[in-house]
């Protein structure tokens, strides 16, 4: 909980001031996920094939703190896109990080982008 | 046209608007209401939740456009400072000046902050308004950047003071809960359930120092400590004072209105003050001689005085309110209702206790036994509602009243009936007072068929949420009672079993998931129908879980057993459990080389642990160079078929079960089904490979073999079931064929042959019946579909390691080389193993 209090916290998309280019798009599997380090974080990628969308999030599960939400499967609740931790199945919105079957702590999210045939990630530092 | 001033914008403020514009016809009231907060209001009970999201606006009761749209005139940010009961008149901080006809003073409660020599000082705070909250977060980021490992106390040890740990602790600081009493929440637990959550919570990390009186808070300018006596000192950075709450009544008594001796405002059933025109609801509101600081009740006083404002005067107060609480404290369920505690002469309690799992049951009993007067739940509360609907509707008690917290333990007297045993006029949902009639009504009337639609329609569930449980039992049940099919599908995306699914794909040859959405399903997909479908294809085209990679379950995506740390175990297949010595040294080297912990598994094999993600590819790379094939310990698949030495070597052997194992091992291998598949081989009635426990077995008696099937271990151990007698090898397998490709297109996903078994119509005698009498005239089918499976077996790791493009899927990152850092080992009797979860 301490660990992702203080490392990772969610991008609104208007705060970005760096956009880091992570990986070109064919790195991403088509409705998957793959993760990307940028400096001492893991971010887990999204290529939402089917919504058309991409998303980022932490990829450390505040569960049991394991850095795997980026081999998880992806999905939508009730339009609602998510992303279930292969460790024990908890579902976080991919929009806003907020944990869809129990109470767990929200987890961050980013923004991300396609620029060419790369995929950038938004922080604001 | 009358005007209704409503002082205070809170929950319970808030609740009278709600019910007021729901009641009143627009343009005969005019209704203003005053907030001294900048927002608008908002649920005060999950302010926890702040923490975890940020979001103010998540918490808000209403949007201010609701205001507006409803004709309520808004002022936030405006006090109210004096009430001139002559004129019928207000005025506001900003000296602005109101009319009223009626008057509503909710105005609610303000932390107490007890008279301590100290509490001025930096870094002391109260926990009330999201105001507290960023001003503690503020705080505590100014201290994190010179204390590495913050400590926070907290007094106080009540409800609200243990939130308030929860909260300290999310902001990464050492939670000390101070409490003047020798228990924890002194209100709602007996000492011993307070011993238990104690336990509990000091396991979570939340300190806690009972019987301490607090005689000064100690530091220059900011607070350092708190002294409780000569020598006892707690240091710390930062305190929140959580020590009760005390009505804001400052109104009332200024402008006289009839006050109680320790505060609140004194008001009739009615919840009118002395003075008729003008009402008070809420924490401010001395009713019974008591203040009540819960939301229930509050909701419950808004919605009397909207009655009698509006002229319906036969609402009134109940006499007796119902102080029951339930709530999740750090994770951990605490409720108590009725009568808590009670003294011996009115009746006996029964308590259950059991301290290594942090559970406390109390439920006390009148002296006749018929009655359940209160209780107290620690640790598990999901019988809370049901218990509380019994307490409140003078239920009878069953007779061993003892069951109620224990459980039916094997006799006829089951503990719990169902929820529709409840009456009519039972409230489900106290907080907005919704009865059991209310909610099957409007199931039944109004076609109000999901937890949702009646949550919409009643507001039941919408404020504390306990119901949920209760409210979903009733909509099923009700839905039921019309004869109603709850429906089997699989989930949102699909509306279909997985056996009409299976039917689907194979009569439309549907080869891939997406196409499979567009055709016949919904939306996007999710974690349960992926793995189902990708289930469905691998068992009608028998294709590896390569290709559709991203819809696997987590095991089969990288072909490996995901471990506690992110790590993954590696299984080789050793059909029936025969390895040669050659075999043996390959996966002792390579184990070593890799630094993998290894184990024997239950069937009969070797599981090597703590492979990263990129050292798969290579591991099986010398895995298959030595002969080996994947174990597919990792799929819903045949896992080993597990062998007893047999008349090779055994005295008593019958016939050869390892050989046969064996043939039936690499029979079954790479054939994925519903759920994981285990066999069993022995060679003779003395049953040493323990066949009856599995999904298939075979036991060789004199004169051929005996089939069972649809045994297990695991959570519910079941022995498995005879299928045939005395057949030859070949009648065995043909039967074990069709047995388990029938399973494979039926069962529902993630059922073992056992589960699915108990609820085939016909059981056992069916499935002889299908598989033996071919009574369906499916034999033949099932034996062509079988042997295709078996035909066109590939081992997936080869396909993965000699395919570039599968095998790049192995890299942690896929912008860097580095491996995942996070991973920790410590050692474990000469091996490693994952560092414990925190």
């Amino acid at each position: 909980m301490i660990l992702t209090l203080n490392t990772y916290e969610a991008v609104e998309p208007e705060k970005v001031s760096r956009w880091f280019k992570a990986a070109p798009v064919e790195k991403f599997p088509k409705n998957g996920g793959a993760c990307v380090k940028y400096k001492g974080m893991q971010i887990a990628v999204f290529n939402f094939t089917r919504e058309g969308t991409w998303y980022a999030c932490q990829n450390l599960c505040p569960h049991k703190m394991e850095m795997v939400l980026s081999r998880g499967m992806i999905g939508e609740d009730q339009g609602e896109p998510k992303v279930a931790c292969p460790l024990h199945k908890n579902s976080f919105s991919l929009k806003t990080g907020k944990h869809l079957n129990g109470d767990l702590n929200r987890i961050a999210t980013y923004p991300v982008k396609i620029e060419g045939d790369f995929v950038y990630i938004g922080f604001s530092e | 046209m009358k005007t209704v001033i409503v002082v205070g914008n809170g929950m319970v403020g808030y609740k009278f608007c709600e019910k007021f514009v729901a009641k009143v016809d627009q343009g005969s009231f005019k209704l203003i209401v005053f907030g001294e907060e900048p927002r608008v209001a908002y649920d005060r009970v999950h302010l926890s939740e702040y923490f975890e999201n940020g979001d103010a606006e998540r918490l808000s009761m209403a949007p201010r456009e609701w205001y507006q749209e409803n004709n309520i005139e808004l002022y936030t940010n405006e006090r109210v400072t004096d009430i001139h009961r002559n004129s019928k008149t207000i005025t506001t901080l900003s000296e602005k000046t109101y009319n009223y006809d009626y008057l509503v003073l909710a105005t609610g409660s303000s932390p107490f902050v007890p008279q301590i020599n100290g509490v001025d000082k930096d870094g002391v705070f109260v926990y009330r308004t999201i105001e507290d909250l960023e001003e503690m977060l503020a705080y505590a980021d100014k201290i994190r950047k010179t204390v590495k490992k913050p400590k926070a106390a907290i007094l106080g040890g009540g409800l609200l003071g243990l939130e308030a740990a929860k909260a300290v602790m999310d902001m990464g600081m050492e939670p000390h809960v101070v409490e003047f009493a020798p228990k924890l929440m002194p209100r709602q637990l007996d000492t011993r359930s307070s011993k238990v959550l104690q336990v509990k919570l000091k396991s979570m990390g939340i300190n806690i120092h009972l019987s301490k009186a607090t005689n000064q808070i100690l530091g220059n300018g900011h607070v350092i400590g708190m002294e409780f006596g000569e020598d006892d000192v707690l240091n710390v950075d930062m305190l929140v004072i959580s020590a009760g709450i005390r009505p804001r009544d400052e109104l009332g008594k200024s402008c006289g209105l009839k006050m109680g001796t320790r505060g609140g405002i004194a008001v009739d059933n009615k919840m009118r003050t002395s003075d008729s025109s003008i009402f008070a609801i809420g924490e401010i509101a001395l009713y019974n001689q008591m203040i009540y600081g819960l939301v229930a009740p509050g909701y419950e006083m808004a919605g009397v005085a909207v009655d009698q404002i509006l002229g319906m005067e036969q609402t009134v107060m109940a006499a007796e309110i119902d102080m029951s609480t339930k709530l999740k404290l750090i994770g951990v369920d605490v409720a108590s209702f009725g009568t808590p505690f009670m003294p011996a002469e009115k009746g006996h309690s029964i308590i259950f206790e059991n301290k290594t799992e942090s559970l406390y049951k109390r439920i006390n009993v009148s002296h006749d036994g018929k009655r359940l007067l209160g209780g107290i739940l620690v640790g598990d509360a999901k019988d809370y509602n049901m218990l509380l609907q019994m307490y409140l509707n003078e239920m009878p008690l069953p007779k061993n009243p003892e069951n109620l917290i224990l459980g039916s333990r094997g006799g006829e007297d089951v503990s719990f009936g169902s929820a529709m045993d409840l009456p009519d006029t039972a409230i489900v949902c106290s907080c907005e007072a919704v009865t059991k009639g209310q909610i099957c009504c409007s199931v039944k009337e109004n076609g109000n068929e999901s937890v949702k639609a009646i949550s919409k329609a009643t507001k039941a569930t919408t404020g504390c949420g306990g119901c949920k449980p209760m409210v979903d039992d009733l909509v099923k049940e009700t839905l039921k009672s019309l004869g109603k099919v709850v429906k089997e599908s699989i989930c949102e995306h699909f509306e279909y079993s997985r056996q009409e699914l299976y039917d689907l794909v194979k009569l439309r040859k549907i080869e891939d998931y997406d196409s499979l959405l567009d055709e016949v399903g919904k939306g996007h997909g999710c974690e349960v129908c992926k793995p189902a479908v990708a289930s469905i294809f691998a068992s009608i085209y028998n294709e590896t879980a390569n290709r559709q990679a991203t819809i696997q379950d987590t095991n089969d995506r990288y072909l490996a057993n995901i471990q506690r740390n992110g790590t993954y175990s590696v299984v080789p297949r050793v059909a029936a459990g025969e390895i040669t010595p050659k075999q043996l040294l390959a996966i002792g080297r390579i184990a070593q080389k890799y630094d993998l912990y290894t184990k024997i598994t239950g069937g009969q094999r070797i599981d090597m642990f703590g492979a990263q993600l990129h050292e798969l590819p290579p591991i099986w790379e010398e895995l298959i160079a030595e002969g080996f094939e994947t174990g597919q310990a990792y799929g819903k698949s045949l896992r080993t078929v597990k062998s007893c030495v047999g008349s090779t070597w055994c005295r008593y052997g019958m016939d050869e079960s390892v050989t046969f194992a064996i043939d039936i091992e690499n029979r079954y291998k790479g054939i994925r089904s519903p759920h994981k598949i285990k066999g069993g081989v022995s060679g003779c009635i003395r049953e040493c490979a323990e066949a009856r426990n599995k999904d298939f077995g075979f036991i060789a008696v004199e004169g051929g073999w005996n089939v069972y099937i649809c045994g297990n271990g695991g959570a519910n151990p079941q022995h498995a079931q005879l299928l045939a007698e005395k057949v030859d090898r070949e009648i065995a397998t043909k039967y074990v064929d069709r047995f388990l490709m029938y399973y494979i297109q039926t069962a529902p996903p993630l059922t073992r042959t056992a589960a699915w078994l108990d609820k085939l119509e016909g059981g056992i005698d069916y499935v002889k019946d299908v598989v033996i009498n071919d009574c369906l005239g499916i034999a033949e089918q099932l034996d062509s579909e079988m042997q295709y499976l078996v035909d066109t077996y590939k081992c997936e790791w080869k396909e993965a390691v000699e395919n570039p493009e599968i095998r790049a899927r192995y890299t942690h990152f896929v912008n860097a080389e580095e491996t995942d850092d996070n991973i920790e080992f410590v050692s474990l009797r000469e091996q490693k193993m994952p560092k414990a979860w925190v």
